[in-house]
């Protein structure tokens, strides 16, 4: 791929071990202190990832998926109370002093989000924006940042990248714009990045460019991604491992084929069993009843309970567990292991 | 729809429809345009226009669903609300039963209105937050001159039938979830019985255990109320799901109609197939065996349309002929038309043909 020929101008080495996980996030919970109460955004979640690998993070919205990206970031507002821990490269981000992760932020660990066009500044072209990406963590001078913010553009496919690098955000479409974010969150070379719903705002022909480019840009710099999205169809495509989050909670983690064909949680079931297929077509949908819960006043035992059609009493009792099924393999299900996986939308 | 079925309609009904048959169509749309003008200067001088829709012609059948599919900025939303003329038309007609609705005066387009409804997109915009949900839905009602008792009992029944409960209607929008509002909203446009309603985007808003609520919702109206609707939306595969007849739409001209069978299995336009090959399905491991043609480049601005076809700027199979004579819509098989000076075979991939002619076009395999 020529891809990587123009990657060895961009990145320095990369060493890390492939067994070590990059990023071990170990009993997480978010709350937010508002006038109604607390609101826990996030509870005790766990997960790893591993150099190189893809884990996509489903959910719908309020489920606590972009929570817990913000949260490892340390990007969250003053009235947030994070807890856990989350190791990265042996130091726990939640405890390092502001400096500290400030040099994390941006070289080791990047973000993409999903509205370019706030997450870039209007009245600076994109490539000043890049060259100061790199230059508040690399000492180079102005004009080998901006060489190299060129090779960087031509590597996410931005046409003419010399001219269309003095431009300013507004002067780019909106696939043009997630590219030049996937440029400068790759600019310093991240061990992980973090993209958060990248292409929920663009069109499909685009979103199949931009995913495509983020797959081979992962592909040749060997980060990590963690890929936040509430399409079940983007996952399928592109994620190595999957965890489904339902009301603050991770309800089920896996490889992505144990999730789309043998799920043992009754929320993923579900989930996948509402989406129309497009190739395909059934008289009626299988819809979830009900509505997500309000995290203000969660359901008591198993937040999926009052909308679940295997639920039992003991689901309003407690919390279930995550019950483990060998591999990475776990659902947070009273009745995991009864689950019948050779039935399902997939199987 | 019999003469006799449109007997037992209420009495609300504004009497356009008596004596339309079932085979016949409820709409005609011909040769619709919208242009919307560019103004610049301290005079708002115009200098340009857009044209969002051009030359738009279809028919919608009795209890019918015709999807139309596109990317943002294809005229798709522009062109639902011309045909109920709350944006109006540029030129073309739009016929419902016997009467064109684009000629109808100001007075006579209010009783139009209570046969051709309308569903929004945006369930928190499209609800006014100062008024309780029962006026909401009782308004429309309220115009048409419905006795006050009478209005009462059916917002009750209304609520009900869209999955809410009566006493709801003493609360406010801000109060339901956004799956709720999009209810209320399919409520509202219930309330004068009308044969026709536009959905533009009813469930993109929505997550998706949702959004199947409430396809299933419209699902289950359509056959009670005797529907026609015309589906808007950008997710193919909710309108694969929804329509019986699909309109692909590109820079505000339709390049294929077909129904939903021969859409989705054999697209004949370059353009139809890309779209549908960008689609992720959720399923692994037909993602993974899938090869998928990745368009260059965007949509161009409609505000200077590229000579020729529009899609040739962005065609893998673009032949000199595309640049200089715009393709008309034309019958490749009973009820499926393309415009496309090369349209693709029953069975052909864009891929194989792309090959054919010696080229490369960008795939991605995932």
């Amino acid at each position: 791929m020529g891809y990587a020929t123009l990657l060895t101008l961009v990145r320095g080495m990369s060493g890390t071990e492939m067994s070590e996980p990059l990023l071990k996030v170990d009993d997480m919970s978010v709350s937010f202190k508002t006038d109604a109460g607390d609101v826990r955004a996030v509870s005790n979640v766990s997960f790893e990832i591993s150099p190189g690998e893809v884990l996509a993070v489903v959910g719908e919205s309020g489920s606590g998926k972009s929570v817990t990206a913000l949260a490892l970031m340390r990007l969250h507002p003053k009235n947030t109370e994070t807890t856990g821990q989350v190791m990265f490269d042996g130091m726990n981000l939640l405890d390092l002093p502001e400096p500290q992760i400030r040099s994390i932020r941006g070289r080791d660990i990047a973000m993409i989000f999903q509205d370019p066009m706030t997450a870039l500044n209007p009245v600076f072209s994109v490539g000043e924006q890049i060259v100061e990406a790199i230059r508040i963590h690399n000492d180079v001078s102005k004009a080998d940042a901006w060489a190299k913010v060129v090779d960087l553009l031509q590597l996410v496919g931005v046409p003419e990248p010399k001219q269309r690098a003095a431009q300013y955000p507004h002067e780019y479409s909106g696939g043009m714009r997630q590219r030049a974010m996937i440029a400068m969150a790759i600019c310093n070379d991240p061990k992980l990045l973090i993209a958060d719903e990248p292409t929920t705002a663009l069109d499909v022909t685009v979103q199949a460019q931009v995913m495509e480019v983020l797959h081979d840009v992962q592909e040749a710099t060997g980060s990590a991604m963690m890929l936040i999205t509430h399409d079940l169809g983007l996952v399928a495509g592109s994620a190595d491992r999957v965890q489904v989050m339902y009301a603050s909670r991770l309800m089920e983690r896996g490889s992505t084929d144990e999730i789309f064909y043998e799920s043992r949680n009754p929320y993923t079931r579900a989930l996948l069993a509402s989406i129309p297929d497009l190739e395909s077509v059934k008289d009626k949908l299988d819809s979830i009843p009900g509505n997500p819960p309000s995290l203000l006043n969660p359901p008591s035992g198993c937040a999926f309970r009052p909308r679940c059609s295997m639920s039992v009493p003991q689901c309003a009792e407690a919390v279930p567990e995550l019950v483990a099924f060998g591999g990475n393999h776990a659902s947070r299900c009273h009745l995991a292991t009864e689950i019948d996986i050779t039935t399902g939308v997939n199987a | 729809m019999s003469p006799d079925a449109a007997a037992d309609v209420t009495a609300y009904d504004s009497g356009a429809l008596d004596d339309i048959r079932a085979d016949e169509p409820l709409l005609k749309v011909r040769d619709l345009v919208k242009e919307f003008p560019i103004r610049a200067g301290v005079f708002r001088r115009q200098i340009g226009q857009v044209q969002a829709v051009t030359g738009v012609s279809f028919d919608l059948y009795p209890m019918e669903t015709l999807g139309i599919v596109g990317e943002s900025g294809c005229g798709k939303s522009t062109l639902g609300r011309s045909l109920l003329r709350l944006l109006e038309p540029t030129s073309g007609t739009v016929t419902f039963g016997t009467e064109d609705v684009t000629a109808a005066s100001k007075h006579r387009l209010r009783e139009l209105r209570s046969d051709l409804q309308m569903v929004f997109q945006d369930p928190y915009a499209s609800l006014n937050p100062r008024l309780p949900i029962r006026d909401i839905v009782g308004e429309p009602m309220q115009i048409h001159g419905v006795p006050k008792k009478e209005a009462r009992e059916r917002v009750g029944d209304l609520l009900q039938r869209v999955g809410l409960l009566p006493e709801h209607g003493n609360r406010y929008p801000h109060e339901f979830s956004g799956g709720q509002r999009q209810r209320i909203g399919i409520a509202r446009s219930l309330a004068l019985r009308p044969k026709v309603i536009v959905l533009d985007e009813p469930v993109s808003a929505l997550d998706v255990s949702i959004q199947a609520q409430v396809l299933n919702l419209l699902d289950e109206i359509q056959t009670e109320y005797e529907l026609s609707f015309i589906f808007i939306a950008h997710d193919l595969s909710v309108v694969r799901h929804t329509s019986d007849r699909v309109a692909v739409m590109y820079l505000g001209r339709i390049v294929e109609t077909a129904n939903r069978q021969d859409l989705y299995e054999s697209p004949a336009h370059p353009y139809s197939q890309s779209l549908l090959s960008s689609v992720p399905i959720a399923d692994p491991r037909r993602e993974r065996s899938r090869k998928r043609i990745l368009l260059q480049g965007d949509v161009p601005s409609p505000a200077n349309p590229p000579s020729g076809c529009r899609f040739h700027t962005r065609c893998p199979i673009v032949q000199e002929r595309c640049k200089q004579e715009q393709p008309k819509l034309q019958q490749i098989a009973v009820g499926h038309q393309v415009a496309c000076h090369f349209a693709l075979q029953p069975g052909e991939t864009l891929l194989e043909r792309t090959e054919q002619l010696g080229r490369g076009a960008q795939v991605a395999s995932s």
